[in-house]
């Protein structure tokens, strides 16, 4: 390791201090002491929605449609939750089956 | 006369309201815990992965420890194992992670009014703010006889907790594991999935979700994995200011 530990310590607190700004900026932006503008409130409504559609891609950032596997057991994988989840409508049971199913093709199948 | 009324009927009052207040937190704890139970297999696995990775770049456990209690986001944090290996760059590291972390102010945004009056919590619950406690606290309907405040508390305190001990098992005995953890790491789509076919029921138009996905694919095929974030949540913020008259003229309606 060529840094000395003050070194590390100093880029660890860069990465809290960044990741803190991005965290608490919406918050100092838009106190709640004073009322929020109302194009940020419209926001605030509909963000959730597309913000967790994005973080669904996020998991398949790294999934190459070239490699061996073509993507196929991320694909099976999320269509096992989706059936599992219109089926029981129980959250631990789609999430426990499509990751076992996932494991299995991955590990078993695809190799 | 009138002062012993008063005492009289305060006191057994105030010792009921205490009582009430502890319960409370006890009720929301309960409440919080079963949405948290996918996360406790995931940030578990993925903490421990995150340990044996440190252990492997020569770190001693305190560091994965250290990093998770303090930046607690899991992406970022193995970024900044790499960025300990490199020349020393604190303006690089800042801006690096300002820009890999750059989708928490949407959280913050969306999180304004929900987390509104809940008093000191929030500022733990702000620093908090990760993507799996965010996909929980801003999609699920909190019973009403659950304290929100503390409801949103818990999932964010039990995430944090679980990544940090995830780190820690990971640091100190990474290289013991043996079972054959491949493909564990999909409990988190799992997780972003379900919460995404959730939400897509509960809500009564689909413009917003459905933009989520599409641009974000959109933005992944063009820049790539490493890049794709910031374009695509500029795609999304664009697309859903422009279209703002619109879809505020359908939730009238559907109301």
């Amino acid at each position: 390791m060529t840094m000395s530990l003050t070194q590390q310590i100093i880029t660890i607190a860069m990465v809290v201090l960044g990741t803190m700004l991005t965290r608490f900026l919406p918050f100092i932006v838009f106190p709640s002491g004073k009322p929020t503008p109302k194009y940020v409130q419209y926001l605030g409504k509909v963000l959730p929605s597309a913000v967790i559609g994005l973080l669904v891609i996020y998991c398949f950032k790294d999934v190459s449609l070239l490699s061996a596997s073509r993507g196929i057991p991320e694909f099976l994988g999320v269509v096992v939750v989706a059936f599992l989840h219109y089926w029981r409508k129980n959250m631990l049971i789609s999430i426990a089956g499509g990751t076992i199913v996932y494991m299995i093709l991955v590990q078993v199948v695809f190799l | 006369m009138n002062d012993t009324k008063e005492s009289f009927h305060t006191n057994p009052l105030r010792i009921y309201n205490h009582m009430n207040k502890r319960n409370q937190i006890w009720v929301a704890f309960r409440a919080a815990f079963p949405y948290t139970v996918p996360i406790l297999a995931g940030f578990v696995f993925l903490g421990i992965a995150y340990g044996i990775f440190m252990n492997s770049l020569g770190f001693s456990a305190i560091y994965p420890i250290l990093m998770s209690l303090f930046i607690f986001a899991g992406s970022m944090e193995f970024v900044a194992a790499t960025l300990l290996l490199i020349t020393f760059g604190p303006i690089n590291a800042l801006v690096l992670t300002l820009m890999v972390n750059a989708r928490h102010l949407f959280y913050g945004i969306s999180m304004l009014d929900k987390y509104r009056g809940i008093g000191k919590k929030k500022l733990y619950m702000i620093y908090g703010l990760c993507d799996e406690s965010f996909a929980i606290n801003s999609t699920v309907n909190i019973p009403n006889f659950v304290d929100k405040g503390w409801f949103m508390f818990f999932v964010t305190l039990l995430n944090h907790f679980y990544w940090v001990i995830g780190s820690a098992i990971g640091g100190i005995f990474g290289s013991y594991v043996k079972f054959n953890t491949e493909g564990l790491e999909f409990v988190m789509t799992s997780l972003f999935v379900v919460i995404f076919i959730e939400q897509w029921m509960k809500e009564k138009k689909h413009h917003s979700a459905v933009l989520g996905l599409g641009l974000s694919t959109i933005s992944l095929l063009i820049f790539g994995g490493t890049h794709f974030i910031i374009p695509a949540m500029i795609a999304i913020l664009g697309v859903l200011i422009l279209l703002r008259k619109q879809l505020e003229k359908v939730e009238v309606s559907a109301t």
